[in-house]
């Protein structure tokens, strides 16, 4: 089965990507994003969008383009702070945010993967992050439950990649993209 | 220029806690500076949450290579022996307890060791990154920060005002002026700077602290 597709543009036309999508988006500050991605959905338009990823870009690269033609709807990430555009948009109260603790985020999404739908994690507990959360005590220890992040697309970067949708990841570009890649039902790379 | 050498008093001590073999994870900020003052002798392993093991010094310039940065975004290089892996991997190192230090910065940390250093109400939130991840960990967590605020507050209180970055999660807190353990929620004074006093260290520091019996002089 070959899963090459001429370009980012037409992988993400056939996929399906359309007004409101749940996309993932692998990379760590700028190591490791889907640029080519991000460039066919600033090209083609869709609106609405809410992103699953780390951070949010900066202005002029990643997820900071998307930001500018204000395709963004809400951001789930676990941290915000190096887009000036960005802060102007949330603090008009134009894009929505849920700050998610990093390895949080992680294993939410590598839950969605592996088909378990929620987890206890030590991370946050007692903080506002477990807020309307079931929590319990395991060994003495206070945990809190989290449930598995899925979504219908991924766009995530690879340094290699064969027509069977194999891929391999360069150094630490790899970070979010392997869980993302598994998680969503449809991933571009 | 007192914050300035306030500020590599505590690099200088905080590098003391490393040992030879640890596996560490350093904050971004003062605390990535610990690594250039690794003790003769010791070898570290240094982690960085965005999925390395063996993190190397700054590359020269040319040799940068935008694939290899650390959490801080900074590129960098690799040591040998150096590994690569998912966040999601990185983070069950991190909750797992196999790596055996975490020296981080910040905001407030309170008497039963609580912390604080993640955001401040009224301003703009840039979220927590993998900070609460971190400190929730079974890793030891060494905090290190300056005793006072800018207008000479201190940070050091019976509670945090400031929204938790975790419960009860401080082992061991580093400023220019002291050394704290956090002990089945006891805060105890294990080492006091030579310039600082008993009774300064208590005007300075409104959580309520024990002085431990062996009390020792903090060098750095």
């Amino acid at each position: 089965m070959n899963k090459v597709v001429p370009d980012a543009r037409e992988a993400i036309r056939r996929a399906g990507i359309g007004d409101g999508a749940v996309i993932m988006a692998g990379g760590f500050g700028l190591c490791g994003i889907p640029e080519n991605c991000i460039a066919a959905i600033r090209e083609l338009g869709m609106r609405e969008l809410t992103f699953i990823s780390n951070n949010a870009g900066v202005d002029d690269f990643g997820l900071g383009l998307l930001l500018q033609t204000r395709q963004i709807r809400k951001m789930v990430s676990s941290y915000v702070g190096e887009n000036a555009e960005f802060e102007r948009q949330f603090l008009a109260g134009e894009l929505e945010v849920e700050l998610v603790p990093q390895g949080t985020l992680a294993e939410r999404i590598r839950a969605a993967a592996a088909g378990i739908p929620a987890f206890f994690t030590p991370t946050g507990y007692g903080t506002v992050v477990a807020e309307g959360k079931e929590t319990r005590e395991f060994d003495g220890r206070m945990y809190v439950m989290e449930r598995a992040l899925p979504a219908d697309f991924a766009i995530v970067k690879a340094h290699v990649g064969d027509a069977a949708g194999n891929l391999v990841y360069r150094k630490t570009a790899r970070n979010f993209n392997p869980m993302m890649a598994a998680a969503a039902k449809v991933t571009i790379a | 220029m007192k914050s300035a050498s306030s500020r590599e008093r505590i690099v200088l001590r905080a590098a003391r806690e490393l040992q030879d073999g640890f596996y560490v994870n350093l904050g971004i900020g003062m605390p990535t500076q610990v690594a250039n003052h690794v003790p003769d002798g010791v070898e570290i392993i240094l982690q960085s949450e965005n999925g390395m093991l063996g993190i190397g010094p700054f590359p020269l310039e040319g040799e940068e290579d935008p694939d290899l940065i650390n959490a801080g975004k900074q590129t960098i290089t690799e040591q040998p022996g150096a590994s690569y892996f998912s966040s999601a991997e990185s983070f069950a190192m991190i909750r797992g307890g196999k790596i055996d230090l975490t020296i981080m910065g910040g905001m407030e940390v309170s008497e039963t060791g609580d912390l604080a250093n993640w955001m401040i109400p009224g301003k703009m939130v840039k979220g927590m990154g993998g900070g609460m991840d971190l400190v929730a960990s079974a890793n030891r967590v060494v905090i290190i920060m300056t005793h006072c605020n800018k207008k000479g507050a201190s940070k050091v209180l019976r509670e945090c005002r400031l929204p938790l970055t975790g419960v009860g999660c401080v082992d061991r807190l580093i400023t220019e002026h002291a050394v704290f353990d956090f002990e089945d929620g006891r805060m105890i004074l294990r080492e006091l700077a030579p310039d600082t006093t008993l009774d300064q260290l208590r005007e300075m520091t409104e959580a309520r602290f024990e002085v431990t019996d062996d009390l020792a002089e903090m060098t750095w």
